[in-house]
């Protein structure tokens, strides 16, 4: 069955009819052509298509878009204000927190819920919040000096 | 000649010029590239390990509404692989199926639930045969062959003599044997597979998007098993979400999309699940090594004797190179002056192996380096002095014909010496606390191309025109090891430019030149080279019209800063952009391209397979290791590791640390917890909860630092980075954990179930051996 939702997805503020099964991942890449958000496992298994579900960082591919309705949405797409890199997408991409980039946008979006409640976390603090996001390229070593670099240039 | 380094780009730390894309979520990898319009392609897989194939009755799942194709073995008669000697597996299964997860049909539908319904109409009879999982029960007599031109399911045999190895035991003072078992692994890069196929049916064209890190490869495959001329083929890469030689052969997704394309004359969207993904495969085999070092009492290596047999899965992908490695790379880290080796590379009834990130020398690395720090202990030396003794000089050509121009591992050791403050600490640490170390290398590119062509092994090419800006054409895949920003730093620091000044355009066989591929770490070296000559090129037609201009001699001119001036002269310096025009102005928009060849001397050995493992440059690592254990448990914690790599010059060393961490870190996971498990051959392991890559939680702190010792055919001295440190690191963990608990584990990876299980069974020993 089809439910009208409301959402506000990176600021905007859409009314889309969806499959009650509809998932949050494919309604935002089909729907809302925002393909930064990635799949990379069969479902909740590595973290790349975590997106901000009222600022709280949810992995949007076992996540029912239905069950969204009256949300707010934040997707890596929306994270750069006027062409501006965010904090963390800077220190990303200065400290090679990115290599191949498929881990990156759901890395991103797991670390941006991270400082907004813990502004200058430590190491263990970055680990516990970044443990259900996988990454096979950088060994994590850069992903962590990245978060640390994007908390010290945080306002 | 070299010509001096100036360091206006090369040798700086940069960010990956292509990485804004990565952080804002606007890189578009294949799957991205899905419009309404796509059908949706779906493969049905055999359930069966091994069986001959009755019937496949798709009639009813063509009729179904919305099915615009259905295609079986029956759609591709020509085989393929990437080895031209061993091309025997087909896209969709012909006659017979030798895995589970095998192809054997597909089709493209309008939707996802019509393909997946699609597939359930199709009938699919086989009769199953008996199936083999080990190298054991294929190689048992009576075993079911799975191809018929292969006696005892046996890929490939090896067997290498160099020196005189009995000579060599003879003389030694130690001599020692051990067996080691390594379970195999897979990539799993975090992109799943995925193709998107579109075939023009007026024009006869296809045009194919995958995430290859081989396109030319996949573009020949393509024409081979569509009967289709090369010049209809398009093949591209958009931005691959990473490889580790997952995607260094073309994989039967890539051709079954293309086959569906034509089919239906329409664009496919072919995604492979996780799941999907695993069962592609082609990870490192599941390999033992028995191995056999005589040594004299100072440590020096007097022979080595090698057994390797590598259970390959069902068909031969890159087998017999890996195979083929494996006995190479014995040679080249260490002097070894007499070495003996046997390989087996054997069928079995599970998916195909194939090349992984170390391809071939990751196992029997981690053996050598256990095993002889086992002797060093026996005769009271040093793990580091033990490998001190057995140092190479270069320039030095191995007993097997491999070439070593240029060799940092005495460097790298001291650094990880040092930096680990391994004098102090080594041998007084706290109980369960342990520190060990290994070395490893690895080849910067493979002399020899998979296809022999003739042609130059790299070609790169530039273009400069009305805006003054410089588009650098490569085919090179970027799989996230920075090449693409490696090729324009290379650029830069010899037309004297900023990188702003440069666009890299590549992976469009309708534009780039072609590029053998992203494996065997042969990009930086190769392509960099080609990416130096082309540059070269260009900076000649412009340092001739600047010394018109100039009324200045050529060979006095200078380009650095975006400028050409003659130094020490009284004429003011010349904008780049002005130089460029006064040069446009003379011939038109200016195409220039630059080459690489590998030279002779550098393609190996004479003997049957002596090109597999040749290169002209190795890196060279060592690593120490910092492990504690619980011995209740059997948990490891890596606690820090210190790693050095000798990769010649770092044209870019953010992205040679990246490369480093990242190596040594997978080489973790493998050594830790990572392993592929199968029961009755149905792959048991294919998601990433049960497939245990290590999470950001139990991954440690990774020290790195770079040895160069710039390599005379390197790109400014450049050798590889991104493979070199992997084997090093099982290795150096077993031997840490001998340190803190004095278990010498003989299996990978080191599970807690099979460190407790080993640690009852040397108890138990123990105990036997004080009652006796």
């Amino acid at each position: 069955m089809k439910r009208i939702v409301s959402l506000v997805v990176n600021g905007q503020q859409f009314e889309d009819a969806v499959d009650d099964n509809m998932l949050l991942i494919d309604y935002l890449r089909e729907i809302r052509r925002l393909t930064g958000v990635k799949r990379g496992c069969d479902g909740g298994e590595c973290g790349a298509c975590t997106v901000l579900v009222d600022g709280r960082a949810r992995p949007s591919c076992i996540t029912f878009a239905s069950l969204c309705d009256g949300s707010a949405i934040e997707t890596i797409e929306g994270q750069a204000r006027n062409g501006r890199l965010s904090p963390l997408q800077r220190a990303f991409h200065e400290n090679l927190g990115a290599q191949c980039g498929f881990c990156t946008p759901g890395m991103i979006m797991a670390a941006e819920a991270l400082l907004r409640r813990t502004p200058d976390p430590d190491d263990d603090a970055i680990r516990a919040a970044l443990g259900g996001n996988l990454c096979r390229c950088t060994g994590y070593v850069k992903i962590i000096g990245s978060v640390r670099a994007a908390a010290a240039a945080s306002p | 000649m070299r010509e001096p380094l100036k360091g206006h780009a090369a040798g700086r730390s940069v960010a990956l010029i292509d990485g804004i894309e990565k952080v804002t979520g606007r890189a578009v990898y294949t799957a991205d590239m899905e419009t309404p319009d796509c059908l949706v392609g779906r493969i049905l897989r055999s359930p069966v390990s091994h069986g001959r194939i009755v019937r496949i009755d798709t009639a009813r799942a063509a009729a179904l509404e919305g099915v615009l194709a259905v295609v079986t073995g029956a759609d591709c008669p020509h085989s393929y692989g990437v080895i031209p000697i061993a091309m025997n597996e087909y896209p969709l299964a012909r006659g017979k199926v030798r895995y589970r997860g095998e192809p054997v049909a597909a089709v493209a539908a309008r939707d996802a639930r019509t393909a997946e319904q699609a597939l359930e109409l199709i009938e699919l009879e086989i009769e199953e045969l008996a199936a083999s999982y080990t190298p054991e029960q294929s190689r048992a007599a009576g075993a079911e062959l799975l191809h018929d031109d292969k006696p005892g399911n046996i890929e490939r045999e090896v067997h290498d003599e160099f020196g005189d190895p009995a000579a060599g035991f003879a003389a030694a003072a130690l001599v020692r044997e051990a067996t080691f078992k390594c379970a195999e692994v897979n990539h799993a890069q975090m992109e799943p597979h995925a193709a998107l196929a579109e075939y023009d049916v007026s024009r006869d064209r296809l045009t194919l998007h995958s995430v290859s890190q081989v396109p030319f490869y996949l573009h020949l495959t393509l024409a081979r098993c569509l009967d289709l001329d090369t010049s209809r083929i398009r093949v591209l890469t958009p931005f691959v979400g990473g490889g580790f030689g997952a995607r260094t052969e073309t994989l039967n997704f890539e051709i079954i999309a293309a086959l569906l394309a034509r089919k239906a004359g329409a664009r496919v969207m072919l995604r492979l699940s996780r799941e999907e993904s695993f069962l592609t495969h082609r990870g490192r085999p599941d390999t033992e090594v028995s191995l056999k070092i005589g040594l004299a009492k100072d440590g020096r290596i007097t022979a080595v004797q090698c057994q390797v047999v590598m259970s390959g899965g069902a068909y031969a992908g890159y087998g017999l190179v890996t195979i083929l490695y494996a006995g190479a790379l014995l040679h080249g880290l260490y002097h070894t002056p007499a070495v003996k080796y046997d390989g087996y590379r054997v069928y079995t009834n599970h998916p195909p192996c194939g090349a992984m990130r170390g391809h071939g020398t990751v196992d029997v690395r981690h053996a050598f380096e256990c095993l002889l720090d086992r002797m060093a202990r026996a005769l009271g030396l040093d793990p580091f002095a033990v490998r001190r003794v057995n140092f190479l000089g270069a320039p030095t050509t191995t007993a097997n014909g491999l070439l070593v121009n240029s060799y940092g591992l005495p460097e790298c050791l001291d650094k990880v010496e040092a930096a680990s403050d391994w004098r102090q600490r080594a041998g007084r640490m706290e109980a369960g606390r342990g520190l060990g170390m290994a070395c490893s290398h690895y080849v910067s590119g493979a002399a020899k191309p998979v296809h022999w062509t003739g042609e130059p092994h790299a070609v790169v090419a530039m273009k400069l025109d009305f805006d003054g800006a410089v588009t650098v054409l490569t085919g090179a895949s970027d799989i996230g090891q920075g090449s693409t920003t490696m090729v324009a730093l290379a650029a830069a620091e010899i037309l004297g430019i900023d990188l702003g000044r440069i666009r890299v355009v590549t992976n469009d066989s309708a534009i780039t030149p072609k590029d053998n591929g992203s494996y065997s770490s042969r990009v930086t070296f190769m392509v960099g080279n080609a990416a130096i000559e082309a540059a070269r090129a260009l900076r000649a037609k412009l340092v001739a019209a600047a010394a018109k201009k100039l009324d200045a001699n050529p060979d006095d001119i200078e380009c650095a800063g975006e400028t050409f001036f003659v130094p020490g002269g009284s004429q003011s310096a010349l904008p780049f952009h002005d130089v460029a025009l006064a040069a446009l102005a003379e011939e038109g928009t200016i195409t220039v391209k630059g080459t690489f060849t590998c030279p002779p001397e550098a393609q190996g050995g004479k003997h049957r397979g002596g090109a597999v493992g040749s290169t002209m440059g190795f890196s060279y690592a060592a690593q120490v290791v910092e492990v504690a254990v619980d011995v209740e448990t059997g948990r490891i914690t890596v606690e820090k590791v210190w790693a050095a790599l000798d990769c010649g010059f770092a044209i870019n060393p953010l992205a040679v640390e990246g490369q480093i961490e990242g190596s040594v870190w997978m080489g973790m996971g493998q050594a830790l917890c990572e392993e592929t498990r199968y029961t009755e051959g149905l792959a048991i392991h294919a998601n990433l909860l049960d497939y245990r890559v290590p999470t950001i939680v139990e991954s440690p702190e990774i020290e790195v630092q770079i040895v160069e010792s710039i390599d005379p055919l390197g790109p400014f001295g450049a050798k590889e980075a991104g493979e070199g440190a992997l084997s090093g690191f099982p290795p150096a963990l077993v031997n840490a954990v001998a340190d803190a608990i004095g278990l010498e584990a003989d299996f990978l990876p080191l599970t807690p179930d099979r460190v407790l299980d080993a640690l009852i069974k040397a108890r138990r020993a123990a105990r036997r051996k004080a009652a006796s």
